[in-house]
């Protein structure tokens, strides 16, 4: 056993001022167990009074070696610990990873399957907005809209709980397609969300919107120039309030996401209020989207009929010989990729969120990354923070809305 | 491919000798370690590749010559373009210069290679672990670093194993 070293300060001295070495400046540990970081972000931070002079996060509390773990499994079985990275967003983990191996072996994905995948895509971007909003107005203060959020988000875990199982983690997106196909009833549970929300959001907007107690605390808070957003790589959201119209839904459509009428919206000011308005905005286009999906999902099969690839449904094992052999091979050995690689991105509601994979033949990848958001969000913070108060660190940690899962995969 | 990355390749492979591959439709372009940082100067400034999607590396173990690649995802926001750069690394004491002055968000994305594939990055301004506890031992993406398992407890065996499991225990 080596023996155990204390961090010492000496390390960190290139990130904080000459004035935290006299005793000018306080040094203050911030999280990992704190309400306010949405998870486990620990931030140490370098104050005079109540100035935020240097704040540098510290991320790793939530590594699971997701990645290392893909490349022990088979492409098919790795699929499912892609929900369990961005938790707020594991429909749209299971697209990407699916629309990745669906380039790297070059896999058709049926009309339906494909319309479905962009419908569950969208309400999980509104839960994810929803959770968001929720939890950025708490830490401002504001309780009632927690509840009013969670409360909306749950029809939407209702509607993923009846085509997945589960309300969260349900790997339903599955290479070639969808595990199986919507039930009977999707069609009215979804129909009646349409009818709810737009309301529901004029209220969440009632009561922060003009709010002039909200306005104080994200007005002019860390503002983020277009230049500084695309030099340090932030996107979603937050890059779009800040001026820049990057949404790959439009750039670079995937799943067919050029069909549907939708605006990216956009704000100039950059502040953490911009931010708010333009993911508000996204929900309503979020909610057009879905509305224009449901109303021309076709019929059809839901998954690739590419038996080399695509296990069969189970409803044909116990007629078929070939079917059993099928399922049994996928099941165990996995279909072998080729040689190569691929990088499939996608907008999350956070952000980019790209795979890079690898083949190199077999059946497991040979790498797996995961270019995640929140990872390239967070590392603004410092530079968003500084001269802020500490209270207002609070909002910022909000508004660039991580999901610690998505940080230390 | 599309006129103006087909200009920015021809410009790579002319100037740094790069060799342009297509696989799936996306282009990426292989640049000894020593040119990266002219490389993505010449894409960023010249043929706007504005933002750095992605920055990863792979281990091809136990091949060692070369074991590693480092690659890169360049996005042009104005062009709608995307390129992918490699970087052929030796497997012995693998270090190359960081790309950070070009494009700052490398930053923790060096900082995450160094962690996981003990890459070391030249005139990087705060090469920490990043997702490891500071003390760790090894780099865990290396494909020679075991994955680690949990061994079954069986009645018949669990004082055997529980002897030897690693408890956080005093």
């Amino acid at each position: 056993m080596v023996e155990k070293t204390e961090i010492t300060l000496d390390e960190l001295r290139h990130l904080i001022s000459d004035r935290a070495v006299e005793g000018e400046t306080v040094l203050l540990n911030m999280g990992p167990q704190h309400p306010s970081t949405h998870g486990v972000l620990r931030l140490l931070l370098e104050l005079d009074g109540e100035l935020v002079i240097n704040c540098i996060p510290d991320v790793g509390f939530l590594h699971t070696g997701v990645e290392k773990n893909m490349e022990a499994k088979t492409y098919l079985k790795a699929a499912v610990m892609t929900d369990r990275l961005d938790y707020l967003n594991t429909v749209g983990n299971n697209l990407v990873y699916c629309l990745a191996i669906e380039k790297l072996v070059e896999l058709e994905v049926p009309p339906r399957a494909q319309v479905v995948r962009v419908l569950l895509t969208e309400l999980q971007r509104i839960a994810s907005h929803l959770v968001w909003l929720g939890t950025h107005a708490l830490d401002l203060a504001a309780m009632s809209v927690f509840l009013y959020c969670f409360r909306e988000r749950e029809f939407i875990l209702d509607i993923l709980e009846m085509c997945g199982g589960q309300r969260m983690m349900a790997t339903y997106i599955r290479p070639g397609g969808l595990w199986r196909d919507v039930p009977g009833e999707f069609d009215p549970a979804v129909r009646q969300f349409l009818k709810i929300l737009p309301a529901r959001i004029d209220e969440y907007e009632a009561m922060l919107t003009k709010n002039p107690l909200f306005l104080e605390r994200t007005r002019r808070i860390g503002v983020l120039s277009p230049e500084n957003a695309i030099r340090w790589s932030v996107t979603g959201p937050s890059l779009r309030a800040s001026g820049v119209n990057l949404d790959l839904r439009k750039a670079q459509p995937y799943s067919g996401y050029e069909q549907y009428d939708f605006d990216v919206p956009t704000h100039s000011d950059g502040d953490t209020y911009a931010r708010y308005v333009v993911r508000i905005e996204e929900m309503r286009q979020s909610l057009r989207i879905v509305q224009q999906a449901l109303d021309k999902l076709p019929n059809g099969p839901v998954r690739s009929n590419n038996r080399k690839f695509v296990p069969p449904p189970r409803s044909e094992l116990g007629t078929s010989m070939e079917a059993v052999i099928h399922h049994f091979k996928l099941w165990t050995e996995g279909f072998p990729a080729p040689q190569g690689s691929v990088y499939v991105p996608v907008e999350s509601p956070r952000g980019e969120l790209g795979v890079y994979l690898e083949g190199d033949g077999g059946p497991k990848p040979l790498r797996v990354y995961w270019r995640t958001p929140s990872f390239l969000n967070l590392q603004i913070l410092p530079l968003l923070s500084k001269g802020h108060l500490v209270a207002d660190l609070v909002a910022l940690i909000g508004t660039v809305d991580i999901v610690l899962g998505d940080v230390d995969r | 491919m599309d006129d103006h990355l087909n200009s920015a390749v021809s410009a790579l492979t002319e100037r740094f000798g790069a060799e342009a591959s297509e696989f799936r439709g996306q282009v990426s372009l292989l640049v000894s370690a020593e040119n990266i940082v002219a490389a993505c100067q010449a894409l960023r400034d010249e043929f706007h590749f504005e933002m750095l999607s992605g920055e990863t590396a792979v281990d091809y173990w136990p091949q060692q010559e070369p074991r590693f690649h480092l690659v890169y995802q360049l996005h042009s926001l104005s062009r709608n373009l995307r390129v992918g750069l490699r970087v052929p690394l030796d497997g012995n004491a693998p270090s190359l210069p960081t790309i950070e002055g070009v494009y700052p968000a490398a930053n923790w994305h060096e900082r995450e290679i160094w962690d996981m594939f003990g890459i070391r990055f030249e005139g990087h301004s705060d090469l920490r672990r990043i997702l490891m506890p500071y003390d760790w031992e090894g780099h865990p993406l290396r494909k020679d670093y075991p994955l680690g398992y949990e061994e079954v407890q069986f009645s018949f065996n669990y004082a055997e194993i529980n002897q030897r499991k690693p408890y956080a225990k005093e």
